[in-house]
């Protein structure tokens, strides 16, 4: 009741010179208005940035086999074969932090057309989701390869921009036929520039295919088992499979030599082959939110711990790796960028709190008789403190609240004109109302204690 | 029992180095329903008087009764609220709230009374307007008013808070002699039919006459204390 009836004497105060009102809350407007907006606009700014490092990478995670080792000798990273695709579609499944998953099986080999040819940095046999786990999405030309690829272990594949210089010379690759070690791939797409990843390796030397082509047709066994010119000797034969696929495709058929005599149809069957343990060289993930790293790394953990029946006490036979320096790099231009904006805000809220001030101590010496009267029917000081710092206050939230409405507008517009980015904030809404209740009490304190702190008699005789 | 007495009040002013006395002793008592003028020329300090009566001012030495209590020695925020409680003020420059109706004006004092419904307020203040002949005029800002209407207003705010005493500094200073008839004897009626207890501070004889007793202060001392001759 007490303090219905204050506001309400603060409200009736301000409308008596509402144009005067209207004036001295210009400041607080003004500032939270261009906090709002700078916030607003800065946020999308902010969002766009981080779009931008987040398609570095920065919320992927890569799943590597463990270490193999024998006799004391260790083979490094990624050398024992652990991983499945199966993990890969467990992973994407079960862990709830985890947005999508690409398995890679990796080669490195030559890649011809025509009379050019070019050992590529990657190649890699993966899933569709492969691009939107790198935010790759955008086609520069063709499509993208389906799921229904990957089943139907489709000779297709798609090239980066280096790939197309070297190999094509600006022609359109779009529906040529390529060869990796001898194996025909037509060229369905091309993927956009992407330019050198942070370490300087060229990201756009590469070829995507689906993994099962690269697997079974290619590379026959993880690449990691072996180095690439074993690999290209080896040619077709790895795999009496694959070689069986690959003699339509093969150009020079009189230089292989079959070291062993074909089996013949009756003898594959009475010596069947096992069914080969399938492993993919890295799994990638994209996780959901950057803040979400730590617990998709648990996820993955427990996950595969669980589906490769690793008791407790023992060592993982895979590592996860997360790109700490490229999230880092994104936090702290976040923070950075907060940072200034708040230092903006609050230099223009001082402003406006100041011109409140002054305009509050004219009030005061202009209503010195109002004062008075009131003292003499009976209003304690405190009565006339709270009067005073009430007013204050009303009218720096009625600046407040007019200009979260014209930030908001205003970064609208921005929107709506320069095509900038903005995403409403409501932290920048909530903390311009405290902030603007804060400048009241702040800089009405003054005036209200020396309008309280007048005495009835000389204020009654004020002319 | 007396509603007011002063025992031997003094008030001297600090200007500095010098000491001004005001006032040098004064004992007065004042009953319930007396309507009594103090008079004196300017620079008698009647003025200092009337602010210690009206609580606005403590005396530098001497008791102040009223009602009872002694409160010569109160805060100015125990003092705030004797003035709420007991003393309702009209003064010569009427001192409403510009741009604010008559009836705004009159419900001003009450946002310091605890307790009380805004209808409530807003109906005794519209019965006092009525009860000062300003019924119609509710609405009205103090511009559009007269300086008879304007006094009335005060004189229903002085009594919005049902005060025991009205103290009146100058009423009619402002107004001319018709006007002036009309306010003295409203006071008259509010005295006579109410037994408000009024003291009028005023140097116009004509005015001070309307009172039941005049008391006349030279030099910070009541010179003397008659009843007065018409009334």
């Amino acid at each position: 009741m007490k303090f219905y009836r204050t506001c309400k004497l603060a409200l009736w105060a301000l409308r008596r010179n509402i144009l005067r009102a209207a004036l001295t809350t210009l400041g607080i407007v003004i500032g939270i208005a261009a906090v709002i907006a700078m916030m607003e606009i800065g946020h999308g700014s902010a969002l766009a940035i981080q779009r931008t490092i987040a398609s570095m990478g920065a919320n992927n995670l890569l799943v590597m086999p463990g270490t193999a080792a024998s006799g004391g000798v260790t083979f490094g990273a990624g050398s024992k074969m652990t991983l499945t695709p199966q993990d890969a579609d467990a992973i994407e499944q079960e862990c709830p932090a985890v947005g999508s998953v690409a398995p890679v099986v990796r080669a490195r080999t030559q890649v011809v057309y025509g009379n050019r040819n070019w050992v590529p940095l990657y190649i890699y046999g993966t899933t569709p989701t492969f691009l939107p786990v790198r935010n790759w999405t955008d086609m520069a030309a063709g499509d993208p390869f389906t799921e229904r690829d990957v089943r139907g272990y489709s000779q297709v594949c798609l090239i980066g921009q280096t790939l197309v210089r070297e190999l094509f010379g600006g022609q359109s690759p779009i529906g040529k036929e390529i060869r990796v070690q001898n194996v025909g791939f037509k060229v369905i797409g091309v993927l956009p520039n992407k330019g050198a990843n942070m370490m300087g390796m060229d990201q756009d030397d590469i070829l995507l295919a689906p993994w099962t082509t690269i697997k079974y047709r290619v590379v026959g066994a993880s690449v990691t088992n072996q180095n690439q010119s074993s690999a290209a000797a080896q040619g077709t034969s790895t795999d009496q499979n694959s070689s069986q696929v690959n003699t339509l495709t093969q150009i020079y058929p009189n230089t292989q030599q079959n070291l062993y005599p074909a089996p013949s149809t009756t003898q594959q069957a009475d010596t069947p082959q096992p069914v080969r343990f399938v492993n993919v060289d890295q799994i990638l993930v994209a996780v959901r939110a950057a803040e979400q790293i730590p617990a998709a790394i648990q996820q993955i953990t427990d996950l595969l711990r669980e589906r490769h029946h690793i008791r407790p006490g023992e060592s993982d036979d895979f590592t996860i790796r997360d790109m700490t320096e490229i999230s880092n790099t994104m936090s702290s231009t976040t923070a950075l960028m907060t940072k200034l904006l708040l230092g903006v805000a609050m230099i223009s809220l001082v402003v406006g709190g100041v011109g409140i001030m002054n305009i509050m101590l004219v009030s005061v010496t202009e209503r010195t008789r109002e004062i008075g009267l009131r003292m003499a029917v009976g209003a304690e000081p405190g009565d006339i403190l709270r009067q005073f710092l009430s007013e204050a206050v009303v009218l720096c939230l009625i600046g407040g609240v007019v200009g979260i409405g014209l930030g908001r507008g205003s970064s609208y517009l921005v929107t709506l004109l320069l095509h900038w980015p903005t995403a409403v904030s409501v932290e920048a809404i909530v903390a311009a109302v405290v902030v603007s209740a804060t400048v009241g009490i702040l800089f009405g304190y003054y005036p209200a204690w020396k309008a309280s702190r007048l005495d009835p008699i000389d204020a009654l005789r004020y002319e | 029992m007396d509603l007011i007495e002063l025992r031997d009040i003094h008030k001297t002013y600090h200007l500095g180095e010098v000491d001004v006395p005001v006032l040098k002793g004064i004992s007065l008592r004042v009953a319930q329903g007396e309507l009594v003028a103090l008079m004196g020329t300017s620079g008698s300090g009647k003025s200092t008087l009337m602010n210690i009566l009206g609580c606005l001012d403590h005396p530098t030495t001497g008791e102040y009764w009223l009602d009872g209590e002694d409160i010569s020695w109160l805060s100015a925020r125990q003092r705030a609220r004797v003035r709420k409680r007991m003393i309702g003020f009209v003064f010569q420059t009427f001192n409403l709230l510009p741009r604010t109706s008559a009836l705004e004006n009159v419900v001003m004092p009450l946002a310091y009374v605890e307790d009380m419904a805004e209808r409530q307020m807003r109906q005794r203040a519209a019965e006092l307007l009525r009860k000062v002949g300003l019924a119609e005029r509710l609405d009205h800002q103090p511009s559009q008013l007269s300086g008879g209407q304007q006094q009335r207003v005060a004189i229903a705010r002085a009594l919005v808070n049902q005060p025991r005493i009205l103290l009146a500094d100058e009423p009619t200073g402002n107004l001319d002699s018709r006007t002036s008839e009309e306010i003295l004897q409203m006071f008259q009626g509010l005295n006579r039919s109410d037994g408000l207890t009024i003291i009028l501070v005023t140097h116009d004889p004509g005015v001070a006459n309307h009172a039941q007793r005049i008391v006349r202060i030279r030099d910070g001392l009541i010179e003397d204390s008659a009843v007065a001759s018409a009334g």
